[in-house]
């Protein structure tokens, strides 16, 4: 990518670049920087920031609030991983055929929704209750084993394989890399075309937006099914990571919530919002976990508690999130970006 | 001269109360039309109607010889109407520009060019200074004219002004009576206001229709309108007649 490629997709000023190019390098030279135990938690981490992006289209771009978002990443978690497990048809190509089964799953609930005017919390409850159809049904599901699990075959892999998606973390940390930055290059454009426009008219005002002109029912439909299938790939990307995929686990609303946390903390509706949440959360809830095993403490639950706590300050003292006062402070605009 | 839009024998009940009953009449093609009439008369529900936020219980609306009745907001401002909101509804996170850049994609593919068209538009409306402002920063005459902006970005051939210089100062009355005059005259643009300033209507519009109660009691010059007993009636009392 030129440097003036680089300075449209930043806002267009030098200080953009240079702070672009900076955290470039640094993600770049990371796993070479840090142990196998801080390179696990910066997969995590990116993994929070690539679904956060993702649930911020239809949050933070049109304004419809979904709860359910652990629906779209199992789908692609075990679309791709039945297709590998039953057939040997690599995650790249499970991919390619979680995407529709993705979209498909959010034009229906897109299209119940805002074809019968269900909006705000009634919407929220709709996507938690599809998330649920979807965890009990998984979990009675005798094709992908149940509330056993599915697990994937592991092989003691000698070299990386990127397109079977088997080998080290450093592996796993350039692809989660790769779809993070993609992700936020695909938001980046999406929000500076005609398409984003209508989007943030519908978030602020959908009567005005329909008195002018945008049918808010398609630019809604399109932003579910956008953000449906960039979520199934972290699905994707969890089920060749993690190797098991438990229906309990990955459709909870645990999952849910916990994808909405990064952008809600960094700055909803932003581009950097969900980066920089993932990085405040996980690094917090990382931080909290050195300290209390230091201390011998094992407390359950204590990450959650964390979680409360951050969230509670966040909306009481930075009701915008981290990243817009951060923003001004380092001189970029919060609109920019 | 031909009716732009044609409105015939159009009702709107809410349960019990009728809000508009049986309201017909024609908007001639280049002309400015106003609908005044006290509180609660049934024009906003008029309007509502016309531009598509309210399906009448009967009668037809026909806009550039289709029928539009029942059809969606969106779909009525595709078709060449634009309005604006008694309330302001500016998109208040959006700056001013990207607020009136909105309207301008309606018949844009480029992003660019719709901004080209929103900045010359703010600049002909004095808001070309703020165009970096929060729509929620300005004030209410700003946020009232940022509307009408927003709606002509649209590129409508019908402007539907909902009481749009309620609220403004005099100065500010007359400022923006101008540049409407202005739009009808050399722009070829239709406008159906309803109003409560009759300072702004005497010195916009053509014709007049007075609404009473849901019903239409009046329809001529503002100057034989503001004369006919029966308004005067509904105005002011019968005891003033």
């Amino acid at each position: 990518m030129t440097p003036a490629a680089l300075a449209r997709l930043g806002g267009g000023t030098s200080r953009h670049i240079v702070i672009l190019l900076m955290l470039l390098l640094a993600v770049l030279l990371a796993p070479w920087a840090v142990n196998d135990y801080l390179l696990t938690v910066l997969i995590v981490i990116l993994y929070s920031a690539f679904t956060g992006q993702a649930w911020n289209i239809m949050m933070g771009f049109a304004g419809q609030l979904s709860l359910g978002h652990a629906l779209y990443a199992g789908l692609g978690a075990y679309v791709a991983a039945v297709l590998f497990v039953d057939y040997g048809i690599g995650p790249w190509i499970g991919f390619l055929a979680a995407v529709p089964v993705a979209m498909a799953c959010g034009a229906v609930i897109g299209f119940l929704a805002f074809r019968f005017g269900v909006a705000g919390v009634y919407f929220a409850i709709l996507t938690i209750a599809f998330a649920e159809f979807a965890r009990i049904g998984f979990d009675h599901l005798p094709a992908v084993n149940a509330s056993a699990g599915l697990f994937l075959p592991v092989r003691q892999a000698t070299r990386n394989d990127v397109w079977h998606l088997r080998g080290s973390p450093t592996m796993f940390y350039y692809v989660i890399l790769a779809a993070t930055v993609a992700a936020f290059v695909l938001c980046r454009l999406l929000l500076k075309s005609r398409m984003g426009y209508f989007w943030l008219a519908i978030r602020e005002d959908e009567e005005a937006a329909r008195a002018a002109g945008v049918n808010t029912f398609r630019y809604k439909m399109y932003a579910v099914m956008i953000s449906a299938a960039l979520t199934s790939f972290a699905g994707v990307f969890y089920a060749f990571f993690y190797n098991n995929l438990f229906p309990e686990q990955v459709f909870s609303i645990g999952r849910s919530i916990e994808m909405i946390l990064g952008p809600v903390i960094g700055g909803i509706g932003t581009l950097f919002g969900p980066i920089l949440g993932a990085f405040v959360l996980t690094g917090l809830a990382e931080a909290l976990n050195a300290v209390m095993a230091f201390y011998g403490l094992d407390i359950p639950g204590a990450k959650q508690v964390l979680y409360g706590i951050c969230l509670l300050v966040v909306i009481v003292a930075l009701p915008e999130g981290v990243w817009p006062p951060l923003a001004r402070r380092l001189g970029v605009g919060k609109d920019k970006l | 001269m031909t009716a732009l839009l044609s409105l015939q024998n159009v009702s709107k009940r809410f349960r019990g109360l009728v809000a508009v009953d049986g309201v017909s009449f024609n908007v001639n093609e280049g002309e400015i039309f106003a609908v005044i009439g006290p509180n609660g008369a049934g024009k906003t529900t008029l309007f509502n109607m016309i531009a598509g936020a309210l399906e009448p219980n009967q009668g037809s609306i026909v806009f550039d010889g289709a029928p539009i009745h029942g059809l969606a907001p969106d779909t009525v401002c595709r078709r060449g109407i634009a309005r604006t909101f008694q309330l302001v509804r500016p998109f208040p996170a959006l700056s001013v520009e990207d607020n009136v850049v909105v309207g301008a994609l309606l018949h844009r593919r480029g992003v660019g060019e719709a901004h080209e068209r929103a900045r010359a538009l703010l600049r002909r409306f004095d808001l070309f200074e703020r165009r970096h402002q929060p729509a929620s920063a300005l004030t209410l005459p700003d946020r009232k004219r940022l509307e009408v902006v927003r709606a002509l970005a649209t590129e409508p051939k019908l402007l539907l002004l909902d009481e749009v210089v309620a609220g403004l100062r005099p100065t500010e009355v007359d400022r923006l009576v101008g540049v409407l005059k202005e739009l009808n005259r050399d722009g070829g643009l239709t406008i159906l206001m309803i109003e409560h300033v009759m300072r702004a209507v005497m010195a916009l519009a053509g014709r007049v229709l007075v609404l009473d109660h849901g019903i239409a009691i009046a329809e001529g010059t503002p100057d034989a309108v503001v004369h006919d007993p029966a308004v005067v009636q509904s105005y002011l009392g019968a005891e003033a007649v």
